[in-house]
């Protein structure tokens, strides 16, 4: 098959980025989106050009580093996935496909599609832990936990921290990545000691960092690969206002 | 040649070793901790863990990582789970049969002392992970839940749905930034090392590239310790993240550190097969998928009809009926030589004929829908996703896949190199899994180097090191590594040919599949180490990277990454080359018995290869094993 991509270069974080296209042929179906994006970077070095920048790591939608922009919509046309898990047979032939990076304030653009999500990495340092050095846990079947906390916890704690929930969120929240994190701890017997400073520490930061406010659209949910619902940023506002007394 | 290898394996009964180490060891109090500064390259879960503790017991911590974040790390891509002799299941566990279950599964190629203490410290780690908000699976009463994983009869897996990595690297990662938080832990992200700095014989810093702005930095430090993953990015396709690299403990190696067993490379039996030449990974599909999934071909070869059609009758089940007492959980090496056998001998399904069943008819016949949805719901929506084929309804096409390196730096029982104050922890050195590791053991052992022993261990080393002068990044050893590496990379940039990095990456990548992986020959093995040689010539005056080293420029990284692959491999093929024996994934076809299973020659091979860099070439050291305690015998899961 064969594609326009019509994609996002910018230099460095200082200079003017712009759009440009690129004709890509000889593209199968069965061809990831990124794989894509390698065979044209390998005939823009053919061509003496630089590399078109963007990120990925693991490929298989678990480590969270890649996340672009897709036709308007974060890691593509399909909900709940990540970039690297989208397919050209996702496309038509013939189609243009626009890529652009996460745009939000607190994910300056590096270069070309490469954004700084070090704002993320800032509000897991404010509270995102819980304060046992390692040797001091106690025996882990002491402390029994029901099925139903240890499944919740595990649902909002599946969050792979790509940032799509901003990028997609027409206020830049970043709402649900932090209160996922904060519920995961929060419910569990092992992280209610710290449960309040964790909230209200992660949330000063979140705001800190220039991300917007939760107006709840819940267009989050509908881009987070791990479908991490809007339901914990409900428990976070509730827990929120009861923390203030 | 005659050994210099010194294992530090400390005397007395096996299951004493590790609390005589602890009571002979040396310690530093609080207030020197404090002058002590370590440097720790990789973020992930040994790396993390390591860093983590390390700044908890007081010292100075600079932690690097080539990602964005350090939550990236591929520990987070690790799916099945963490294996702990804890016996919850009263099923007959303990610390001894964790021991031999992993030695044997390694094909008695590794260390007593070292495998015995990873199943001894696996019940306080997991003790651990609950404490640092693990979601483990639990029953309903609240207690943990186990599940089997391969070449074991018990129940010991302890799992976060099909997420355990990315639960157990979250946890360090938490750790870390709390560290970070103390201001004890320095994080460099889009940070890469380029080169090791030894000053007087010893570790002492480490040249890194600012992989945004690309200029080199220098970083001193008292002790360096490498936490950078395994290198199975050499066959290009692989289970592993693109960016994973050989290319840190190479630094390490042409520094002096030996090189063990670099040619025990697991090979997974269920990833997704290869559709094309242009894909660049193959994602794994976790192995605990064979608890409940049957594996099958058709008996009919080239049968084109669709699975739903073959009636049982026709097809063959081939792991039960090869291995019946462990069928579907015989050992990853086992099972991918199986497959192997199979799709050669054209039995192969899917499009490209190179691919056998995972099945879960039966399974969620017995069970229901919604238990075999609970168990591995995730699994079968990233199937879905990347194939876009619905697996509850018709089975997953799965195909061996490069995954784990056993092999990777020496280290001996500190779990420091043969370069004093540099230390590997994680899959980057050899040290606990042999020639195959078992399911649910790497997770392990990352987490115990990096939490548990390190820790315990650099202050042997460090103690000394207090009385010495701190090293200073103006000292000429970090001048001449700095200029090495500028120079190296300028030279990569200048060679202006007419080929990309990934074209040779991918010829490497045919090399070392076709030669170096499921299934070797001596003629093979020398064929390729012939053409690798050539390949690196080939790069050398042909490759062709755009864009300036002073930049962010992913197609540099690429190349530096690649280029150390190409050298590696060289030594990987040698490396299996003198080895006239099959043992765990090591399969040479000339040492096979009839049913075409292994032959150790324990005789002549009961021994770790420590390679040594020489200018170029490689001198072999041995380890002998000595098996005090166990008496290897013929590995069969019949």
């Amino acid at each position: 098959m064969k594609v326009t991509f019509k994609i996002w270069r910018q230099d460095n974080p200082n200079s003017d980025g712009s759009f440009k296209s690129y004709e890509l042929d000889n593209l199968t179906e069965d061809m990831s989106f990124l794989e894509a994006l390698d065979q044209l970077n390998e005939e823009l070095v053919l061509k003496d050009e630089k590399v078109i920048a963007y990120e990925y790591d693991c490929r298989e939608g678990i480590c969270g580093q890649c996340g672009v922009f897709i036709n308007g919509r974060a890691h593509g046309p399909h909900a709940n996935m990540t970039t690297c898990q989208l397919h050209m047979r996702s496309f038509q032939d013939g189609d243009t496909i626009t890529v652009e990076p996460w745009r939000a304030k607190a994910f300056p653009i590096i270069k070309d599609l490469v954004v700084d999500r070090s704002a993320f990495d800032r509000i897991i340092e404010a509270g995102a832990y819980i304060s046992s050095k390692t040797g001091t846990a106690p025996e882990a079947n002491a402390i029994p936990i029901p099925k139903s906390v240890a499944d919740k916890a595990m649902d909002a704690a599946a969050c792979i921290g790509c940032g799509a929930c901003v990028a997609t969120c027409k206020n830049s929240s970043a709402v649900l990545f932090t209160s996922a994190k904060i519920i995961h701890f929060n419910n569990l017997p092992q992280g209610k000691a710290e449960a309040k400073d964790r909230l209200q520490q992660m949330t000063y930061q979140m705001d800190l960092e220039g991300f917007g406010n939760c107006t709840n659209t819940g267009a989050c949910e509908v881009e987070c690969p791990e479908g991490i619902s809007i339901k914990n940023i409900a428990e976070l506002n509730s827990s929120w206002i009861k923390s203030m007394f | 040649m005659k050994t210099i290898l010194n294992t530090k394996v400390p005397e007395g009964p096996l299951e004493k070793k590790w609390s005589n180490y602890q009571l002979n060891s040396q310690l530093i109090n609080p207030a020197n901790k404090k002058k002590l500064n370590v440097i720790v390259v990789g973020s992930g879960l040994s790396g993390a863990g390591a860093a983590a503790t390390l700044a908890e017991l007081g010292y100075d911590v600079k932690c690097f990582c080539y990602q964005d974040s350090a939550r990236r790390a591929h520990s987070v891509a690790a799916q099945g789970g963490i294996n702990a002799a804890k016996n919850y299941q009263h099923d007959g566990d303990s610390v001894y049969r964790m021991f031999y279950d992993t030695l044997k599964g390694g094909d008695f190629r590794s260390r007593e002392a070292n495998t015995y203490r990873l199943a001894e410290l696996s019940a306080p780690l997991i003790d651990h992970f609950v404490q640092q908000g693990v979601p483990f699976a639990r029953e309903y009463g609240g207690t943990l839940v186990n599940r089997s994983f391969g070449g074991v009869q018990v129940q010991r897996t302890f799992y976060a749905r099909g997420q355990t990595g990315q639960q157990l690297l979250l946890a360090a990662y938490s750790q870390l930034y709390k560290m970070i938080k103390a201001k004890k832990v320095q994080m460099y992200t889009r940070s890469e090392m380029m080169d090791l700095v030894v000053i007087n014989g010893k570790a002492k810093g480490i040249i890194v590239r600012n992989l945004v702005s690309g200029e080199l930095e220098r970083y001193a430090a008292d002790a360096v310790v490498l936490a950078t993953g395994g290198y199975s990015r050499v066959f290009r396709l692989s289970t592993l993240a693109i960016g994973c690299n050989g290319s840190a403990i190479w630094k390490a190696h042409k520094k002096g550190a030996f090189f063990a067993a670099p040619s025990f490379t697991q090979i997974h039996p269920t990833a997704l097969p290869q559709s094309s030449e242009a894909q660049s990974k193959l994602t794994l599909m976790s192995e605990s998928l064979r608890n409940d999934g049957r594996i099958w071909v058709p008996k009919q070869k080239g049968d084109k009809r669709l699975p739903k059609d073959i009636p049982e009758s026709e097809r063959d089940y081939y792991l039960e009926r090869r291995y019946p007492s462990f069928g579907n959980l015989a050992p990853r090496d086992i099972a991918s030589r199986a497959a192997k056998e199979r799709i050669d001998t054209g039995f192969g399904v899917g499009r490209l004929k190179n691919a056998v069943y995972l099945d879960f008819k039966h399974a969620i016949e017995k069970f229901g829908l919604d238990t075999i949805k609970d168990r591995y719901g995730n699994l079968f929506k990233m199937y879905h996703k990347i194939t876009g084929i619905d697996a509850y309804t018709t089975p997953m096409l799965i195909s061996p896949a490069a995954h784990f390196s056993m092999g990777g730096l020496w280290v001996d029982y500190e779990l420091m190199t043969t370069v004093p104050g540099l230390y590997a922890v994680g899959e980057c050195n050899f040290s606990d899994h042999g020639a195959n590791r078992l399911g649910a053991n790497s997770l392990l052992q990352a987490s115990v180097d990096g939490y548990f022993i390190l820790p315990n261990t650099i202050n042997n080393y460090l103690a000394n090191e207090i009385k010495s002068d701190h090293p200073s990044t103006d000292h000429p050893e970090f001048d001449n590594a700095e200029k090495s590496t500028r120079a190296h990379i300028k030279n990569i940039l200048s060679v202006n040919g007419t080929k990309t990095v990934d074209h040779f990456h991918r010829e490497l990548g045919k090399i070392m599949w076709n030669e170096c992986a499921m299934s070797r020959t001596k003629e093979g093995l020398e064929k390729a180490i012939v053409q690798i040689k050539q390949l690196k010539e080939d790069f050398w005056t042909d490759v062709k990277v755009t864009g300036d080293s002073n930049e962010m420029n992913t197609e540099l990284e690429k190349a530096y990454r690649l280029a150390d692959f190409i050298e590696l491999g060289i030594l990987m093929c040698t490396d299996a080359l003198q080895r006239d024996e099959s043992c765990g994934a090591h399969f040479r076809e000339e040492f096979q018995t009839k049913d075409g299973e292994a032959m150790r020659v324990d005789d002549d091979y009961a021994y770790v290869s420590a390679w040594e860099y020489d200018n170029g070439n490689f001198n072999l050291h041995k380890e002998e094993l000595e098996f005090q305690f166990v008496t290897p015998t013929v590995r069969s899961y019949k």
